[in-house]
């Protein structure tokens, strides 16, 4: 039985071999599903619940890509990647995009022959400590002994922080963050040093979140953001306007209630343009005039979604900072639609 | 005699003494400690460590356990009704299980059809009572008969509609009757059982099975034309290049063209959606199938006289033993990416099953390997003696003993693949261990919920293996014919 569709596969294989891969959009459009990488399981960010859906911040960019592509948010297949899968099933073409709050950093974005099209979450590292440890700052953590992932960009981050203020720090290696936070509780460690966001998700799940502190000082700029593959800009373009769409949509109130209304109503031409109202916005990237307006309608707008998924109303409670829109004194900044 | 000495002695007891009891050091428990925990010092010593040891690792874990929580909606509400308990009262969380207890059974496999996996799960067992008891008429019934109520109660439990369970029902009684007619028969529904199987699993069109089918059919049938005229190997050869010509043209459209004209099947589920045991037993079950006789062709391809065959065989196994299997993994996760044209969908818990068996092809090859060493030469000239050829032989002279000795290590490997299947979660699978433990953290209701998971599946896991290992026991005592 197997063996059939192996052969199948291998035939396939075959004959597909002599043609050229087709844009990404219209392979998305043929296949009538959008193929999104995603995490295998991040607290907020990714993550199934317990029916199968999948849900979080991240996931509900996947969903407004959908939405703007093939006009429905459902018709997307999650793959669940790893830290060590994720990059070679985007360039092999197993998935369409990428958007498992990956760091865009000049190797990323250049040996591997990746697009960065936007950051959709500014993160940085932090350290948490016990109330009890006495510690106010970083810089008082010389001589600590540090739980930290081992092959992350955290340990390096973790290496160049102590290096450059003269300190020093015993690492204890653990595999993933659950292990993490069982070794940080248990004692082994001092301190507990992951994305500031992951540090958040965790102390908000402890059974005594009050005895624990997460220290002020960010060591590291963590951008991450949705990723495409080098060369097809046409989809690259997609994507990221997809997600300037929602960041405008804050910018001017736009939400998934009011879409309609503002669309029939409003007279600000940046609006009517990005709900295609006037212009061809959606024309020139291959997509029609509506799409922006479908992934508001479909997930919210910028906001909403850091809100619903991992703003202060959830159990996590990440405030807005870094990810507030640039009016409120935060990075996120869209260029302007015209 | 007694009367003459009784007349001459006056002083002899004429009833036997009762038998006095042994000595209160000497028999029972007492005895049993005495000889075993007490017998000397150091056995003391050691065995008052030993329970110190004991004891305070049940003291440690008892109040764990005896606080169990079952009803609770989040881990924040465990930790709730555990302080309620006492000041600085631990408790085990098993409220996590009972939440997502489906995910770690069946993935993401659609709530509404469990049915499936689940009967696919009772055949199983069906479809293995003639090989696991064979002749043993009695094992196969009892074996059929507890899948059976297995399947219903599950069944009836997961509150599956009535028709599924009545017509379940009745498939279930008619393999019973089946069985108590004519075990014999049973074969077929082994034979059957990997279509049906990957039907009742993967749902989509009857047609595709089928003809799937229709291709080893082909195979069948030119080797029993040939057979006689040609030898085996060639005949097989010509036989498996006739299916696979089938399996590359005409199967499809064929398949394809049946479904148009009679459109019957199941809803079909795709291999996202497999997950918890329900993917580690499949990949377990499919690989540990077929590569027991992939093992077999291949030790005995290294014991050939025919070079290429040999070269090829020892080729396989050393390469295939020689990489971790992760890399495997990666392999078939990754790289058959790049080699393979982009857009092509070849499914990738397949890839993952089809290097899974070449890995324990490779280890079973070896373990084979030392049972075929361990046979006497005799062996083989009284089979060479009787006018057996090469394959008769084999088949029922050598391979009969080899595989006896080699029981204890194939079943060994077989265990060890199983637990191995745990490793696909590396590449993004969701196997129950690691891959559906991260989703259930994932949710803020259960992040920081540590023992319990792995608990639970290592629990399962056990059993699984237990069942494996005690199988090969009693099968070893059956095959015994030496008196030792």
């Amino acid at each position: 039985m197997h063996k059939t569709i192996l052969i199948g596969a291998l035939t396939a294989a075959g004959l597909a071999a002599g043609a050229s891969a087709a844009a990404t959009v219209d392979d998305v459009k043929a296949r009538g599903e959008l193929i999104c990488g995603s995490n295998t399981g991040l607290t907020g960010f990714g993550a199934p619940d317990a029916n199968g859906n999948w849900q979080g911040f991240d996931v509900a960019l996947c969903r407004a890509i959908a939405a703007a592509v093939l006009g429905d948010p459902n018709k997307v297949r999650f793959v669940p990647t790893t830290g060590e899968t994720r990059f070679t099933a985007l360039a092999s073409g197993e998935v369409d995009v990428l958007i498992r709050n990956s760091t865009w950093t000049f190797s990323r974005d250049t040996e591997l022959a990746f697009d960065f099209v936007a950051v959709n979450y500014y993160d940085g590292q932090g350290f948490m400590v016990k109330k009890d440890l006495g510690v106010a700052s970083a810089k008082e953590l010389d001589g600590a002994t540090v739980c930290i992932q081992t092959g992350t960009t955290t340990e390096l981050n973790l290496a160049d922080f102590f290096k450059a203020n003269n300190m020093t720090y015993t690492p204890v290696n653990v595999q993933d963050d659950s292990q993490a936070q069982q070794q940080y509780l248990a004692g082994a460690c001092d301190a507990y040093t992951t994305d500031a966001s992951g540090l958040a998700a965790s102390r908000a799940t402890m059974a005594d979140p009050e005895n624990h502190i997460i220290l002020p000082e960010i060591i590291s700029k963590e951008p991450l953001g949705p990723v495409v593959r080098h060369g097809d800009n046409n989809w690259g373009d997609i994507v990221r306007w997809t997600f300037y769409a929602l960041v405008t949509a804050e910018e001017k109130g736009i939400t998934a209630a009011n879409v309609e209304e503002v669309a029939a109503s409003s007279t600000d031409p940046e609006v009517r343009r990005l709900l295609g109202v006037e212009g061809d916005m959606g024309a020139k990237i291959g997509l029609d005039n509506e799409f922006a307006k479908r992934a508001i309608a479909a997930v919210g707008n910028y906001g909403e979604i850091f809100e619903a998924n991992i703003g202060e109303a959830t159990p996590i409670g990440l405030a807005r900072g870094l990810n507030a829109l640039w009016t409120q004194g935060g990075l996120q900044y869209a260029p302007p639609f015209r | 005699m007694s009367e003459t000495h009784a007349a001459t002695v006056s002083y002899v007891r004429d009833t036997m003494l009762p038998p006095a009891e042994a000595p209160v050091t000497e028999r029972g428990a007492i005895k049993w400690l005495r000889e075993n925990l007490f017998s000397g010092w150091l056995n003391t010593l050691l065995t008052l460590i030993a329970l110190y040891i004991i004891f305070v690792a049940v003291r440690a874990v008892m109040p764990w356990l005896m606080n169990s929580v079952w009803n609770a909606a989040s881990l924040g509400e465990c930790r709730q009704i555990v302080a309620a308990a006492g000041e600085g009262a631990t408790g085990a969380c098993w409220a996590v299980i009972r939440d997502r207890w489906h995910q770690y059974m069946f993935g993401f496999y659609p709530r509404e059809l469990y049915w499936r996996p689940v009967l696919a799960f009772g055949l199983l067992f069906v479809a293995l009572a003639p090989v696991l008891y064979y002749g043993n008429r009695r094992a196969e019934l009892t074996l059929t008969a507890t899948a059976g109520a297995f399947v219903i109660a599950v069944l009836f439990a997961l509150g599956t509609p009535f028709g599924i369970v009545a017509a379940v029902t009745v498939l279930m009684a008619a393999l019973l009757a089946l069985a108590w007619a004519a075990p014999k028969r049973l074969v077929w529904v082994t034979v059957f059982y990997a279509p049906v199987c990957y039907l009742l699993l993967w749902g989509g069109s009857v047609w595709a099975p089928v003809t799937a089918i229709a291709g080893f059919a082909l195979l069948a049938a030119v080797f029993v034309a040939l057979q006689p005229r040609v030898g085996v190997p060639v005949a097989l050869g010509a036989g498996l290049v006739a299916a696979v010509l089938w399996w590359a043209y005409p199967d499809a459209t064929v398949a394809r063209a049946l479904s148009s004209i009679l459109p019957i099947g199941l809803t079909a589920v795709p291999s996202t959606q497999f997950g918890g045991f329900l993917l580690a037993i499949t990949i377990g079950v499919t690989a540990i199938s077929f590569s027991l006789p992939l093992g077999i062709l291949l030790a005995l391809g290294r014991q050939s006289n025919m070079l290429i065959v040999k070269a090829l065989s020892v080729g396989f196994i050393e390469f295939i033993r020689g990489v971790p299997l992760i890399t495997l993994l990666f392999t078939a996760s990754l790289l058959l990416q790049y080699f393979l044209p982009p857009g092509t969908n070849f499914d990738i818990i397949l890839r993952v099953i089809i290097l899974v068996t070449f890995f324990a092809a490779a280890y079973l090859a070896e373990v084979i390997r030392g049972g075929l060493a361990a046979l006497p030469r005799g062996q083989y000239e009284a089979a060479d003696s009787l006018g057996l050829d090469y394959w008769q032989a084999q088949r029922l002279v050598i391979l009969p003993q080899a595989l006896k000795i080699s029981i204890p290590g194939i079943v060994s490997t077989f265990i060890g693949l199983f637990k191995d299947t745990t490793l696909v979660s590396f590449v993004g699978l969701m196997d129950p261990l690691r891959g559906v433990t991260q989703i259930v953290r994932a949710d803020i209701n259960w992040k920081g919920i540590y023992w319990e998971p792995y608990i639970f599946v290592g629990a399962i896991f056990f059993l699984m293996c237990y069942g494996m290992s005690r199988y090969s026991m009693y099968l070893e005592r059956k095959l015994r014919t030496d008196h030792r």
